[in-house]
């Protein structure tokens, strides 16, 4: 078969090409201009070339900061993956429960990002919050404004309580959609619970635990708001995380060149990582 | 060795699924459950396994009550319509893994596995997992995993059902073969009357959770008992017309043909079913009737064609073998093999020959 040569075709594809340049390539172009260069205001600038980068990448604040975030990230993941497959396990497979239950479980998500850091500010305020006075009254030394130990624990537990829901519903989908026709050959055999769970349930959701795996790292990655108004990233520094620390630098010492060059570094790990485990993922699943 | 259904019924809310049934299948058959989707095949087939307990009556084994008793006691095997295997093993693994739990020697399993892979040609493919396999291999090796044990019940659910026409026939061929010298009652569930018939043994035309008729397959195709079981057994649709007898001479309500008849029965008003393949573009037999018919749609499947055709009122289908195409309005002549007609009477019973 012939294919028609049209260029003008090509005009179709300008809308798209317009809306990506405003929303995503022109500010990404203007911090990369702010990462290469000085500026004092009055629009002039001067040309610095890899400084800020090799000062970031030198800076100890800036692993210090790097190095909270992946601990954090990777104890939220460790909690809410076996977290919420357990949840999504013992959810109603059919009945009226399914529905309630989904509603519920969906409930975390639709709050806002600072009223969940609000709510969780004062539900755990040692004095007057029903969560800190709690703890305090049962004869813990629990101040989170003040102990690193606490902060990181309230942080933790927020984030789980905030998205361990995202986990479950994927989850569910994954499990409602095996067929039963596996429990069915799987009960003939006689195999266990576990077994069931780890040959069958297990394998046929690889596919949608990779995909909130992903979406995990990445949100927990760049996680701002939440202990932005909880913690304000205190005590000290204890809970500033990435994208807490970029702004701190941005906005609050208004060091626009490493906070530019910052975000760049940033965004190129967050890429890096999901494209790692990606590719690592879809490896496996060709091999399989 | 024998299955014993008596009175099971299986009843879901206000629905019943299977009604009271009664059923006595021998050792060493197939038996083939033919009905359309939702004629309880599936139900049917769970309760004989013990995978759903009935509502009410008793499943015998062996002469012993088996009622109520796991599905993991009864050494039941099941093939479904979807490719059932576990996702992370390998063929091998997989067929071999009804012999795993109940604990066979590694070198019996190995000997066994072998066995029934070369039985089912995965001979070459032992150590791929699942999803690299085609959905005819995906299959067999579900097919194998069923056979490796010594199953004294074999439970088959469409198992052909999700395969492309070709790998279906190629598979269809083989099943009777996988089924000879073994000592164990097969039964298979299918929605096609061709397959009930390639496979033989005996068939039970269900239809809305009743069966309606057990026996030899053949028997039950020749001589269905009513005009439920003569439906569910043919494909395409049966020709059903209105006729009148009087004396020896028959004739439809809606034209005057006439035809003569040996049927010994009383005069009065009867219903005719006529197979597809009885009415054809060419004489067949030895007492034929001409039929006029003006074609509604003409369609080839495989080596033989299908017209739809009207004719007093009532709308036709025929089956004729060879290729040829009719246009849409056409007038013809078509030849009805008078032999094969099968009679009911007003209550849509089969009205018995002499």
């Amino acid at each position: 078969m012939n294919k028609t040569v049209n260029q003008k075709a090509w005009f179709f594809v300008i809308p798209v090409f317009v809306l990506v340049a405003f929303n995503a390539i022109i500010p990404l172009m203007t911090v990369v201009n702010y990462a290469f260069q000085e500026t004092f205001g009055n629009n002039v600038f001067m040309w610095e070339g890899t400084r800020w980068f090799k000062q970031i990448m030198l800076s100890e604040r800036f692993h210090a900061s790097l190095g909270r975030q992946f601990l954090f990230t990777f104890i939220i993941l460790f909690i809410q993956i076996p977290l919420g497959i357990a949840i999504a396990l013992t959810m109603p497979k059919e009945g009226i429960g399914v529905p309630v239950c989904l509603v519920l479980m969906s409930m975390p998500l639709l709050i806002p990002w600072n009223v969940v850091g609000a709510m969780w500010n004062i539900f755990a305020l040692p004095d007057i919050g029903f969560l800190g006075h709690s703890l305090n009254a049962l004869g813990f030394d629990y101040n989170f404004t003040q102990q690193i130990g606490d902060a990181w624990f309230t942080t933790i537990l927020m984030d789980v309580w905030h998205w361990t829901s995202l986990v479950v519903l994927l989850s569910y989908a994954g499990l409602r959609s095996i067929q039963p026709a596996y429990y069915q050959a799987a009960e003939i055999d006689g195999a266990s619970r576990w077994a069931i769970f780890t040959k069958i349930e297990l394998p046929k959701m690889k596919k949608v635990l990779t995909i909130a795996i992903l979406l995990r790292f990445m949100d927990s990655f760049m996680i701002y708001t939440e202990p932005f108004v909880l913690t304000g990233g205190g005590p000290g520094n204890a809970t500033a995380f990435l994208s807490i620390d970029l702004v701190k630098m941005a906005l609050g010492q208004f060091d626009l060149g490493p906070a530019a060059a910052m975000s760049l570094i940033y965004f190129f790990i967050v890429l890096l990582v999901c494209w790692v485990f990606y590719t690592l993922m879809m490896r496996n699943e060709e091999k399989s | 060795m024998s299955l014993e259904l008596k009175n099971v019924e299986k009843k879901i809310g206000l629905d019943t699924h299977i009604y009271s049934t009664n059923l006595k299948l021998e050792k060493n058959t197939i038996n083939i459950l033919l009905g359309s989707t939702l004629a309880g095949k599936t139900t049917l087939m769970q309760i004989m396994a013990g995978l759903d307990k009935p509502t009410s009556g008793e499943i015998w084994f062996n002469n012993k009550n088996v009622t109520g008793m796991k599905v993991q006691k009864r050494n039941v095997s099941m093939v479904y319509q979807q490719f059932i295997n576990y996702p992370n093993f390998t063929v091998y693994d997989n067929i071999a893994s009804p012999l795993k739990i109940t604990g066979v020697s590694s070198d019996e399993i190995k000997q066994r596995v072998g066995k029934v892979a070369e039985l089912l040609k995965l001979s070459g493919m032992l150590n791929k997992k699942p999803n690299e396999l085609s959905g005819g291999q995906q299959q067999r090796t579900a097919l194998a995993r069923a056979l490796v044990k010594d199953s004294d019940l074999i439970l088959l659910d469409e198992p052909l059902a999700n395969l492309d026409f070709k790998l279906r026939e190629e598979l269809r061929e083989e099943l009777p073969k996988l089924f000879e010298n073994r000592d164990c009652i097969v039964v298979y569930a299918t929605t096609e009357p061709s397959e009930a018939l390639l496979l033989g043994g005996n068939t039970a035309t269900l239809q809305e959770g009743k069966i309606i008729q057990y026996g030899k397959t053949l028997d039950t195709y020749n001589k269905p008992n009513s005009l439920v079981s003569a439906q569910v057994f043919s494909d395409p649709p049966m020709n059903i017309a209105k006729i009148k007898k009087s004396g020896d001479q028959c004739s439809f309500l809606q034209n005057d043909i006439q035809w003569k008849t040996r049927l010994n029965i009383k005069d009065g008003e009867y219903k005719v079913g006529i197979r597809p393949h009885n009415i054809t573009t060419y004489k067949e037999g030895k007492n034929t009737l001409e039929i006029k018919g003006k074609v509604l749609i003409s369609e080839i499947s495989g080596s033989e064609s299908l017209i739809h055709f009207t004719n007093g009122n009532l709308n036709w289908v025929s089956l004729s073998n060879g290729v040829f195409q009719k246009n849409v309005g056409d007038e013809m002549n078509l030849y009805m093999n008078t032999d094969e007609f099968v009679y009911f009477d007003q209550n849509e019973r089969l009205v018995s020959n002499g």
